[in-house]
């Protein structure tokens, strides 16, 4: 697919960045702050939709990034389960049980497991809205039209 | 008492939007605006009066919260209809490509 | 606390990521991964079905305990009635993932098949397993969305226009359903179901009461296809490949529309007396319409998908004349039949139906096309499948020894002696005309002569889907002996007290 003028490759590139970190800002303080792993996620997919539209990309570039992608996400999703499955294994007999220590409220490593959950949530959510962008666009490359 | 009229409103945008219109990208739109007459119902019916945001600021820890319950079901709620409406999106492009058009009143391949 | 409930959901989950990823570099790992994993379901379901009796198991997610006698935490309940379910879906789910071992070869892209098919058997055990409401909302939205999908797998213009005539309704019944759940935690303040029941226990609005069970009827009324909500489904279970208009037909419209009813009609709401006469009427309509639309088609897949509204019509039919019982507060016992005859039908009709769609998928494998007009002879080509047919035909229609007789009888004896004369002459009548549909279809399918005389090119079918269909019919012979008293008592005597007693249910779970 052809990407735009030179006017917003150059915004691309000052602003995707920015927005990236912002991203994963909300991520990370998902247990201070409202956000957290769908919302951060979701942050992180614009900042990469944005610059795959800005730049474009050759067909089999996009086809090889969706397959990596794909196996992205699934790691992520799997990585939800073994946390969750790993609090089965310490302590009591409880599937996502919260197994760390809790530390001080208001502190950015505090409140257990769940920054662990936001991170791989908020990795496979990006994952996700990437991936639903790219098929859609390679559905419209590959076709004769 | 204004604020749920307001969602009421936007549901029977959304309702109108589904019954009437002919092009499949609309009934899509218009699903998603009644699903999110809904989360604004939904957010509107944990208030409490004299609430404030359900952060815990470790200064004075002692507050009257809002209900922080509703506002966590529309989070998941809100991921659930971006769920909904791709779905029906892909399904919308594969059906242009097959049928050659937007229109509902040509898409009549099924009887009986 | 048992710790095996919430295997029935990360199973099929880590199941189809795992399916995504390896089936990338292993070329033949899905299919036979797919069939262990709902191998393994299947047992965990049957150890259930044979340890739950009377006591029911409950699972606190996260370990979060009640406080003052208020649940707080997400709570996954397994009672007598759940572990019925619950077996259906995982043995039925297992049948078709081997079934299509050999069906789905024709498609492309078969890894996605089958992580979908994990996924949708995923949320339809997280929504028999769950004990709040939110969560069946949840776990509903997962399953059917994997089943939108699955309906256009094969992305023919056929398939496309049902999958997305089956979306907008679909839509429309989660809104509503996510209205009435909003309406609920309004005045009651708690998701829990056992809890909700408590809470209007000190008395409620009456016109509030009466809209929010209206919004939750025809919500999950939609999902399982009653009259008036039923316009998707000839469309969407003829569209999709074989396997999943088994899935679709036999288990995704009870595990998703008649379970819920039953669960928040009878454990979560006070009955009153014209919500289960309205309730009956439903089904009794759905009982006649279904049959009279069945008989002039043609096309094997929309036959079937018509008559599975009439099955499913008996079934709310027998649950709401036990409902009627129950509200005036007489006569426990033909309540208890009545209930009893609906879930023994909601069994028999799962296999019985899902042997039917394997053998028109098995049909359409061998001979590519789905008019019965231009079949015939078939009883000579492919006799397997001929004589599994022979056996879900008799069954659907009610014969003895099969199934389906002892069902449909204890429905008629349990109208009849609830003094409901009128409904039991239907029931009969609506039987006679199943019997008249499905004997037309055993001639035109496989006793006719054949019209093209295309015979020698028609073989059997490859050995998964034979198995298949071997088994399922098995299980339509065996199913028959649920009647006797032994077996009675140890299967479907717990599911009917747990509905019926109106304190047990919120009593086991609060108490826990």
């Amino acid at each position: 697919m052809k990407g735009m003028t030179l006017i917003v490759k150059k915004s691309t590139q000052l602003i995707a960045g920015i927005i990236f970190m912002y991203g994963i800002y909300v991520i990370v303080h998902g247990h201070l702050t409202p956000g957290g792993g769908f919302a951060g996620g979701v942050i992180i997919a614009g900042s990469l939709i944005l610059v795959t539209l800005a730049y474009g990309g050759e067909f089999l570039k996009l086809v090889k990034e969706e397959a990596g992608t794909t196996i992205i996400e699934s790691m992520a999703t799997i990585m939800v389960i073994m946390i969750a499955t790993a609090g089965f294994f310490f302590g009591t007999k409880i599937f996502f049980n919260n197994f760390l220590p809790r530390g001080v409220v208001a502190q950015l490593i505090s409140a257990g497991v769940i920054p662990l959950y936001n991170i791989f949530v908020g990795t496979e959510v990006a994952a996700s809205i990437f991936i639903i962008f790219l098929s859609l666009v390679i559905f419209k490359e590959e076709s004769p039209q | 008492m204004t604020a749920y009229i307001m969602c009421f409103i936007l549901f029977l945008v959304g309702l109108y939007g589904v019954i009437t219109r002919r092009n499949l990208v609309k009934i899509a739109v218009s699903m998603s605006i009644m699903e999110i007459s809904t989360f604004l119902f939904f957010a509107l019916l944990g208030y409490i009066d004299g609430g404030v945001a359900p952060i815990v600021d470790p200064a004075d820890p002692v507050q009257t919260y809002v209900d922080p319950l509703p506002q966590a079901l529309v989070l998941t709620a809100i991921v659930i209809g971006l769920a909904t409406t791709s779905m029906m999106m892909a399904i919308i492009i594969r059906l242009y490509r097959k049928y050659g058009t937007f229109d509902i009143r040509e898409i009549k391949n099924l009887k009986g | 606390m048992n710790p095996l409930i919430p295997l029935f959901v990360i199973i099929p989950l880590v199941g189809a990521f795992l399916i995504m990823i390896i089936g990338r570099f292993i070329k033949e790992f899905n299919k036979y991964f797919a069939s262990l994993i709902l191998f393994s379901l299947a047992l965990i379901s049957f150890y259930f079905l044979f340890t739950t009796r009377e006591n029911s198991f409950v699972y606190k997610v996260g370990g979060w305990e009640p406080i003052n006698n208020i649940p707080i935490g997400i709570y996954m309940v397994m009672d007598g009635f759940t572990a019925i379910v619950v077996c259906i879906i995982n043995f039925i789910g297992f049948l078709s993932a081997f079934y299509s071992i050999s069906y789905i070869k024709r498609y492309t892209s078969e890894n996605y098949f089958y992580a979908l098919f994990c996924l949708m058997i995923a949320g339809m055990n997280g929504v028999v397993i769950s004990g709040d409401i939110f969560n069946i909302f949840v776990f509903l939205e997962i399953s059917v969305i994997s089943s939108y999908a699955l309906v256009a797998f094969g992305v023919e213009k056929n398939e496309l226009e049902a999958s997305f005539k089956y979306q907008v309704l679909g839509g429309l019944a989660s809104f509503l359903i996510l209205f009435g759940i909003g309406f609920l935690y309004w005045k009651a303040k708690t998701l829990n179901i056992a809890d909700i029941k408590g809470a209007f226990s000190n008395g409620y609005d009456k016109t509030y009461y009466l809209f929010v069970q209206i919004l939750i009827l025809s919500g999950f009324g939609l999902k399982a296809a009653i009259i008036p909500f039923h316009a998707w489904l000839p469309d969407a279970h003829s569209s999709a490949p074989s396997p999943i208009s088994a899935m679709l037909s036999g288990v995704l419209i009870k595990a998703v529309g008649i379970y819920v009813i039953i669960r928040l009609f009878f454990n979560m709401f006070y009955i009153s007396e014209g919500m289960s006469v309205l309730i009956t009427t439903l089904g009794t309509l759905s009982m006649v319409i279904g049959v009279f639309l069945a008989i002039g088609q043609w096309d094997i897949k929309r036959l079937l998908a018509y008559h599975s509204i009439s099955q499913m019509g008996y079934v709310v039919m027998s649950v709401g004349i036990g409902m009627i019982l129950v509200s005036r507060g007489v006569r426990n016992e033909v309540a208890a039949l009545a209930i009893t005859g609906g879930i023994f039908h909601l069994i028999n009709h799962a296999a019985f139906k899902g042997l039917l769609f394997l053998n028109a998928g098995a049909i359409e494998y061998s001979t590519g096309t789905r008019d019965l007009r231009e079949m015939g002879g078939l009883a000579k080509a492919m006799p397997a499948t001929s004589a599994t047919s022979f056996v879900a035909s008799l069954s659907i229609s009610g014969i003895p020894p099969f199934n389906g007789f002892f069902s449909k009888l204890i429905i008629i004896i349990a109208a009849v002696m609830a003094r409901f004369y009128l409904l039991a002459a239907l029931a009969v009548i609506v039987s006679i005309i199943t019997l008249a549909s499905f004997m037309k279809f055993q001639r035109y399918a496989f006793y006719n002569e054949d019209p093209d005389k295309k015979k020698n090119s028609i073989k059997e079918v490859p050995f998964p889907m034979l198995f298949s269909m071997i088994i399922l019919s098995i299980v339509c012979l065996l199913l028959s002996i649920l009647v006797f008293p032994g077996i009675r008592e140890l299967i479907l005597t717990p599911a009917i007290d747990i509905l019926m007693d109106p304190s047990k249910y919120s009593s086991q779970i609060i108490g826990m």
